[in-house]
């Protein structure tokens, strides 16, 4: 248990998907403007980063491995995450039209987001079993969460602040997300 | 290779037949209008409406929840594609601008002290907004942070100014104000606004019964719009050329300057921007909403008829008027002589709002060439009756029926009809000439009986000067023309010769008792003071009202509500709506004998309460309306850093020129003067003002 604890804490905050992997930086710059829209998208990730992970794991595990096709990684990949995410939609907006309201635009945006398909490729190179893999999903989504809704916070105070008109919006943007990657590299010591 | 490609094609097939199948299972029934609707949007999801996607826009607009013009960034094309598919009123589908009813900004800076966070949400937030004006922009620029189309940028007064050409009318500004002063609205929306207790009013816009925003057009003028002030103008008053020449102005009593130095001359300013349009030779594009279908007659072509048609006409209704007279105008062209309004004025601004597509059908009276049935059956949706006060009161003295006797709107519509070569009868005057009355009926007459040739004149008023509820500029040129005044003074007889012509007006001298109903003091007779004078000619102008006789026995309108004074009664008097639910009135006939300015604001009311009706909307006032009210908190006892600058005087013919003839009397102030007198105004808003410091 205290493994998927440190290992979880690892993904979520040592080697964040956004700020010490660089991976989904569109939508973290995109979606970061505002609280709402940053809690939204975190929570569409965490939706879907879940699940994807888990199907690229089966798929990984018992067709591309058994048929020794590992370097289809990539195309398989987008492939089945871009299937998942419209099966998903299909499946809520039936089922549970809040949920589907309240993820909006959000769904269909993570279809071709790297740092899901980023994830699901690191579960495979590292061959983690299922439940780790599963953990680890969650894990770098709750830590792409934690980092998209930390940049929003600033990023709203930013907007009140007087920001020369060359820095302002997305190149503000850019300084503030390299100084929290710094700040984040802070917890490189404890993993 | 060959693995490689069985697999994706496997893994394909397996994803696509799992959607497939997914698609029928998980089937929702969707308005097909969603996805019609979402195919004339911009397809660029970039969120700007304020919806998540084009699709939530799309579905938004089929539940009523936005507007066909949701796509800020599709336009105006999309719009009325989107409003077509929703067979929505076309109206609606004008595009939205924002604009900042606030010009406060640093001229309020001493109001508050804050060294806060540079945000007016945060200012509200922490403190409430620390300012005096209750409404007041806190000129922080929240709205400008808010704008992602670069469409607000900080004014020089240190206001938010909006560039009307580059606002998509998203609305992010008005949802960032904390202080509800930016305000994204369409053209109709804005035609429809009236004067409300919170908006940022001058106190001159305030009393303006046409409710004219004076300090923008003033201050628009002062930089040299004055296409610009023509439009300010016209959002209120479609007769800027007539108001600003006989319009008493009373506006000006409450102009702030005129607390410590004169009032500025803010009707002049008024005709110096009309005449600049009509001299210029180019009429200012005026927009009308799209058409809505709904057919609407305006009964009566005076000031408040031709203002309801205007003001019906660009919400997008079809409009025609009917009028007993040959040519349009009513009063004031019937009422008001040529010397005070030319004709050729009238017909230039008379012919600029029929442009917008307003039909006319003249000499045709109502009651006696057609009646509400038939106007019911041609289809018309609603009425209104604008039918003015033709009707003079009688003296009630004995012989004022005699050869020389004549009423002052019967006088003047005789003489106004020969004038204009719509009646073959010439107007025959008298040598020694009484007009009995003291408002600006009975001035109109004397001033007209003077150019025509009397030889002596008089005013018969039974109070005193002081009492007159004539125009004081009226008053005084009256006597400048030379015209007699026999104040106090109570017609008792007419006294007439053998062949039944007058020959004396027998009078009894009154003197002012205590305040009557009107808060004017009361005359009263004195005893034993009869006195004669010798005349051949006498006019009775003690007032008027309107002729409801088509109130016939039978006919729809015999149920219409009418008062003691014969005037059209309404429901409200904001609403201006009859018992008939689609019958509405204003100007003379609903007021009894007003202002031309009067009629004009009463005639964009009553299209308002007609908008409202023809759109299945509930007909209420104005929520938190200002009508005929003060704000009082802009009422100032004093004003501080005002340096006496004497106001601009006006420039008129002289006197021994004007009365041989019936040219403008009054005429029209310089380009420079016009300036210098709005350099006079302070601009001001509720509590802010610019001082002469």
């Amino acid at each position: 248990m205290t493994e998927y604890i440190v290992f979880a804490v690892s993904c979520i905050l040592v080697n964040n998907i956004l700020l010490a992997q660089f991976l989904g930086n569109c939508p973290f710059l995109g979606t970061s403007k505002k609280m709402e829209t940053a809690i939204g998208m975190a929570m569409a990730v965490i939706f879907v980063l879940v699940m994807a992970g888990a199907i690229t794991w089966a798929t990984d595990i018992y067709i591309l491995k058994r048929f020794d096709l590992e370097f289809l990684r990539t195309i398989a990949f987008i492939l089945v995450i871009a299937s998942l995410v419209q099966f998903v939609e299909m499946f809520l907006k039936k089922s549970i039209p809040a949920l589907y309201t309240g993820l909006g635009i959000f769904l269909p945006l993570i279809t071709t987001n790297c740092a899901v398909l980023g994830v699901c490729i690191i579960n495979v190179q590292e061959e983690f079993t299922f439940v780790k893999a599963l953990v680890s999903s969650f894990a770098y989504a709750a830590g792409f969460g934690l980092a998209l809704v930390l940049f929003a916070g600033l990023r709203e105070r930013i907007l009140l602040a007087r920001v020369p008109k060359p820095l302002q919006d997305t190149s503000i943007g850019l300084v503030t997300a390299g100084l929290i990657a710094l700040a984040f590299f802070a917890f490189k010591g404890m993993a | 290779m060959v693995e490689a490609i069985l697999l994706m094609l496997g893994l394909g097939a397996v994803c696509g037949s799992i959607l497939s199948i997914a698609s029928k299972v998980f089937y929702v029934y969707e308005d097909p209008r969603i996805s019609q609707v979402e195919g004339s949007l911009a397809g660029a999801n970039c969120g700007g409406c304020g919806f998540a996607g084009c699709s939530s826009a799309a579905e938004a607009v089929v539940k009523g929840k936005a507007l066909p013009n949701v796509c800020i960034v599709a336009g105006s094309e999309s719009a009325a594609a989107v409003a077509a598919i929703m067979g929505l009123d076309a109206g609606t589908a004008e595009p939205l601008k924002s604009t900042n009813t606030c010009e406060g900004g640093l001229r309020a800076a001493d109001k508050y002290v804050y060294n806060g966070i540079d945000s007016c949400n945060a200012l509200v937030n922490f403190y409430g907004g620390k300012r005096i004006c209750t409404i007041g922009c806190l000129g922080l620029g929240d709205c400008i942070k808010a704008c992602t189309f670069d469409a607000i940028h900080m004014g020089s007064n240190g206001f938010p100014v909006v560039d009307e050409d580059k606002c998509v009318g998203c609305g992010a500004c008005q949802k960032a104000c904390p202080k509800d002063i930016i305000k994204i609205s369409t053209m109709s929306d804005k035609l429809l606004d009236f004067n409300k207790m919170d908006d940022a009013l001058s106190p001159c816009a305030q009393t303006c019964p046409a409710e004219i925003d004076i300090s923008k057009y003033i201050s628009q003028i002062k930089f040299g719009d004055y296409a610009g002030a023509v439009s300010t103008i016209r959002e209120r008053n479609p007769l800027l050329l007539s108001c600003g020449r006989v319009c008493p102005h009373p506006c000006e009593t409450k102009c702030r300057r005129g607390i410590e130095d004169e009032p500025v001359s803010i009707n002049q300013l008024k005709r110096f921007i009309a005449d600049f349009e009509m001299n210029n030779g180019k009429r200012i594009p005026i927009k009308c909403a799209q058409p809505t279908g709904k057919k609407v007659a305006v009964i009566g072509g005076g000031p408040a008829g031709l203002s309801c048609a205007y003001f019906l006409r660009r919400l997008g209704h079809d409009v025609t008027i009917f009028d007993m007279m040959p040519k349009l105008g009513g009063m004031i062209r019937y009422g008001i002589p040529e010397y005070r309004l030319p004709k050729k004025v009238l017909e230039w601004e008379i012919e600029g709002i029929l442009n917008l597509g307003i039909k006319t059908q003249m000499n045709v009276r109502l009651g006696t060439d057609f009646d509400i049935e038939s106007l019911v059956a041609s289809g018309y949706d609603s009425i209104f009756l604008g039918i003015g006060a033709w009707k003079d009161y009688k003296l009630g003295a004995e012989g004022e029926n005699l050869k020389g006797c004549y009423t002052g709107i019967d006088f003047l519509t005789k003489f106004a009809l020969n004038q204009q070569g719509d009646s073959p009868v010439p107007t025959v005057i008298g040598k020694k000439c009484a007009v009995i009355g003291g408002g600006n009926t009975a001035i109109d007459c004397v001033r007209t009986l003077k150019r025509l040739g009397a030889e002596e004149v008089y005013i018969v008023y039974r109070r005193t000067r002081k009492e007159m509820p004539a125009n004081l500029v009226e008053i005084e040129a009256a006597e400048h023309e030379g015209i007699k005044f026999v104040f106090l003074a109570a017609p008792v007889k007419v006294h007439g010769d053998e062949n039944g012509n007058v020959k004396q007006l027998e009078y009894i001298t009154m003197k002012l008792g205590e305040p009557d109903a009107s808060g004017r003091r009361r005359p009263v007779p004195v005893e034993g003071s009869e006195t004669f004078i010798e005349l051949d000619m006498i006019i009775s102008a003690i007032g008027q009202g309107p002729d409801i006789s088509f109130k016939k026995e039978g006919s729809r309108l015999a149920d219409l509500t009418t008062t003691r004074w014969n005037t059209i009664g309404a429901v409200n008097p904001e609403t201006l709506q009859s018992n008939i639910p689609y019958i509405f009135s204003a100007g003379d006939a609903y007021t009894g004998a007003s202002l031309v300015v009067e009629a004009i604001g009463g005639g964009r009311r009553a299209a308002r309460s007609i908008h409202l009706y023809l759109t299945g909307k509930e007909i209420e006032p104005v929520p938190n309306s200002l009508y005929k009210k003060y704000i009082p908190e802009s009422i100032f006892k004093s004003v501080d850093g005002i340096k006496k600058n004497p106001r601009t005087p006006m420039p008129e013919l002289p006197v021994e020129e004007r009365i041989k003839s019936f040219e403008e009397s009054d005429l029209v102030i310089t380009e420079k003067d016009a300036l210098n007198e709005a350099n006079r105004c302070l601009t001001c808003c509720r509590i802010c003002y610019n001082k002469d410091l």
